[in-house]
């Protein structure tokens, strides 16, 4: 599904992610943990393609295409999600026509029919119904407003609704409590299936409680310093990360 | 003030008193008042402070000829068939330069006591009401106005009455020399929990070049809910020029909504008095200026009761070398305590040479009071079209869908679902058709 290999990139001549591989295959999910400032965040933002990253090596191919290559539009045509870290208030833009019409540029794209109104509407109620959001989530301009929480359940709702092959999640984790942490939880576990992959980002394992996921990576100074199963992730919990950091230097 | 300016008062208007005079009628007193307080007066300049970022330089120059007799274009109602909410069920009121048009009218029968008619068919009874809410405004166009006006809107909605329909008032402009300038005066009152919507709209007759010079004055009584919306679509080449005067009463709510299209020069002066307690009023507005147009909203909020509420929302959108001027000033005054009010300009500019001009001023009196403001000048948000991009839209789609949005908060606050409809389709045609997207 996803293969990076010996991704290298960083903001205006200041390396950050030096020299990253990392092997995703359809029906797994991933999750790549690390200390602040390891490079969690420009990782994420390099797969969606995000102005002001310089790709200075490396590839990373989504299902055979050079992902680095397109647009963020495009990738996320092909089926690239990025759940935001701090999803972005639009004020005026009304969520409803915002959400109909990215999923009906992503369905135009797959040769799929659109959406009209009506059947956008039901798909969408089905969505929230199964997210615990209510209706008038709808008529609200896109994210203004919304408390943190609001925001990540947000993202949840369009992910769900545009059914990416790979979904990453950047620190959706964060600021959420116990009760929203668990509908988030619930939105990516549904959408998990045999065709498609998560890489979650967390700074906690207490996520991979609810997510739980297949592999475990951490991320260290623009590096994948281990790799292991969820138990990885326990691990971390109990010991930190600074015996890690120690046998990696 | 400059002495200059204030030496070089043009005569014309002066002269062509003479004939307001010959006409007399009970408004006379208004009309002296007001030619001794312009020739006072003069034009403003640009060191006034309210008249900083507009010069009324290319209108000082100009004699301002008042339009006091009808300039003979006969018009039918072809002609206004397709004007914006020309479709909808509205009565109307049809003026040109400052004329009123009956052939062009259509006031349909409304309950008892309401009375739509133009101003100049009822002015016995009102000697003491006109002038009496821009008494106290040193605007020389309001003098000019008290001067000159040839005629405008009566509007009058009894206690606990409603309007059946919304009033639609039209004011075109045929006239071709920019040496000409209309005056026109509307006079709207609602009375204790009456309610009604009222749509202005000012357009000209192809590229007529005339300058507009428009008063009105607002009572809304207690409990009354009063929506207006202002509609201002001249001529590139037009000058508008717009007073409004709003008194408040107990629990009163009124909504202004100010849509600045048109116009190579275009200022509204909006005075609100809230003299009551339990008040809301809204000023929202939206301008889109392109080429070398002005547009300015300056506003006076003035909180002179506990308990009220205000808000201004003024977004702007500014092409090629405009400008859009945002003033807006609320005072609280030291008996308004629990007043909250909000004001907010954003200005979205698309091209380097056009300016925003934006002074969000609060003046504050009372200690007990929630009084926000802010004020924002810039390019359309790169996160937020990131964000678009990162949902599969591409760039030009994500700054259509910005540029809509950004417009669409202010055409959202329209309470009338016809009217907010049709101006939603007219705002994203223009930004489809006028401006920079890619």
């Amino acid at each position: 599904m996803l293969e990076i290999k010996n991704l290298q990139a960083g903001i205006e001549d200041k390396p950050i992610l030096k020299g990253i591989d990392l092997s995703v295959n359809a029906g797994e999910v991933h999750a790549i943990m690390g200390p602040n400032g390891s490079g969690k965040s420009t990782l994420a933002s390099v797969l969606a393609g995000r102005d002001g990253y310089d790709v200075t090596g490396g590839e990373v191919l989504l299902q055979d295409d050079d992902l680095l290559d397109l647009a963020p539009e495009e990738r996320a045509r092909e089926g690239v999600f990025l759940a935001f870290q701090y999803p972005v208030e639009i004020p005026g833009v009304n969520s409803a026509y915002f959400l109909r019409s990215a999923v009906n540029e992503i369905r135009k794209h797959r040769g799929e029919e659109e959406l009209d109104a009506m059947n956008f509407l039901k798909a969408v109620k089905a969505k929230m119904k199964e997210l615990g959001l209510s209706e008038d989530f709808l008529k609200r301009p896109v994210n203004a407003g919304f408390s943190g929480g609001e925001k990540k359940r947000n993202e949840i709702l369009q992910m769900a609704m545009l059914n990416p092959k790979l979904a990453v999640l950047d620190e959706t984790d964060s600021g959420l409590d116990i009760d929203a942490l668990r509908i988030v939880a619930d939105g990516v576990n549904r959408l998990k299936g045999l065709d498609n992959a998560q890489v979650v980002i967390t700074h906690y394992q207490r996520l991979l409680d609810y997510i739980v996921p297949d592999f475990v990576h951490v991320l260290y100074d623009g590096r994948i310093i281990k790799s292991g199963d969820k138990t990885l992730a326990h691990e971390l919990e109990e010991k930190g990360y600074d015996w890690l950091i120690r046998d990696a230097a | 003030m400059s002495s200059a300016t204030t030496n070089e008062t043009p005569p014309a208007p002066v002269e062509a008193f003479a004939q307001v005079e010959q006409a007399g009628g009970p408004l006379l007193p208004l009309r002296k008042a007001g030619l001794a307080r312009f020739a006072e007066r003069g034009y403003p300049t640009t060191s006034d402070e309210d008249w900083r970022f507009t010069s009324l330089k290319p209108l000082a120059d100009l004699p301002f000829l008042p339009t006091l007799e009808p300039l003979g274009q006969a018009l039918g109602q072809a002609d206004i068939a397709d004007i914006t909410f020309g479709q909808h069920d509205v009565d109307r009121l049809v003026f040109i330069d400052g004329h009123f048009s009956s052939d062009l009218s259509i006031i349909l029968e409304q309950p008892d006591g309401v009375t739509i008619t133009n101003l100049s068919n009822r002015l016995s009874g009102l000697e003491n009401e006109i002038g009496s809410l821009s008494a106290n405004d040193e605007n020389p166009f309001i003098a000019l106005n008290d001067a000159f006006f040839t005629d405008g809107a009566l509007i009058q909605i009894p206690a606990n009455g409603s309007l059946a329909k919304p009033v639609h008032l039209v004011f075109l402009s045929t006239a071709n020399e920019a040496s000409q300038a209309t005056h026109i005066r509307n006079w709207i009152e609602a009375g204790a929990n009456a309610q009604g919507t009222i749509i202005e709209s000012h357009l000209s007759l192809g590229q007529a070049v005339a300058s507009t010079n428009v008063v009105t004055e607002t009572r809304v009584s207690a409990g009354a809910n009063l929506e207006h919306i202002k509609f201002q679509d001249q001529s590139l080449n037009a000058i508008h020029l717009a007073s409004l005067h709003s008194e408040l009463s107990n629990d009163a709510r009124y909504a202004f909504h100010s849509f600045a299209l048109g116009a190579r020069l275009s200022r509204n002066n909006l005075r609100m008095r809230l003299a009551k307690p339990g008040i809301e009023c809204v000023l929202n507005g939206l301008y889109m200026t392109r080429a070398d147009q002005l547009a300015d909203h300056h506003m006076i909020v003035d909180h002179a009761a506990p308990h009220c509420d205000s808000h201004e929302y003024f977004n702007g959108i500014l092409d090629d070398q405009s400008r859009g001027v945002f003033h807006g000033r609320i005072l609280v005054q030291p008996v308004a305590q629990k007043t909250d009010a909000k004001q907010t300009n954003k200005n979205l500019i698309l091209s380097d040479n056009a300016t925003a001009n934006t002074k969000p001023q609060l003046e504050i009196y009372a200690d007990d009071v929630k009084c926000t403001h802010g004020a924002t000048i810039g390019e359309m948000d790169d996160d937020a079209i990131f964000y678009l991009r990162a949902r599969g839209l591409d760039t030009k789609t994500a700054r259509r869908m910005l540029m809509h949005g950004f417009a669409g908060e202010i055409v959202d606050r329209i309470q009338h679902d016809g009217v907010r409809e049709e101006l939603d389709q007219l705002v994203w045609n223009r930004l489809e058709g006028e401006h920079h997207l890619d």
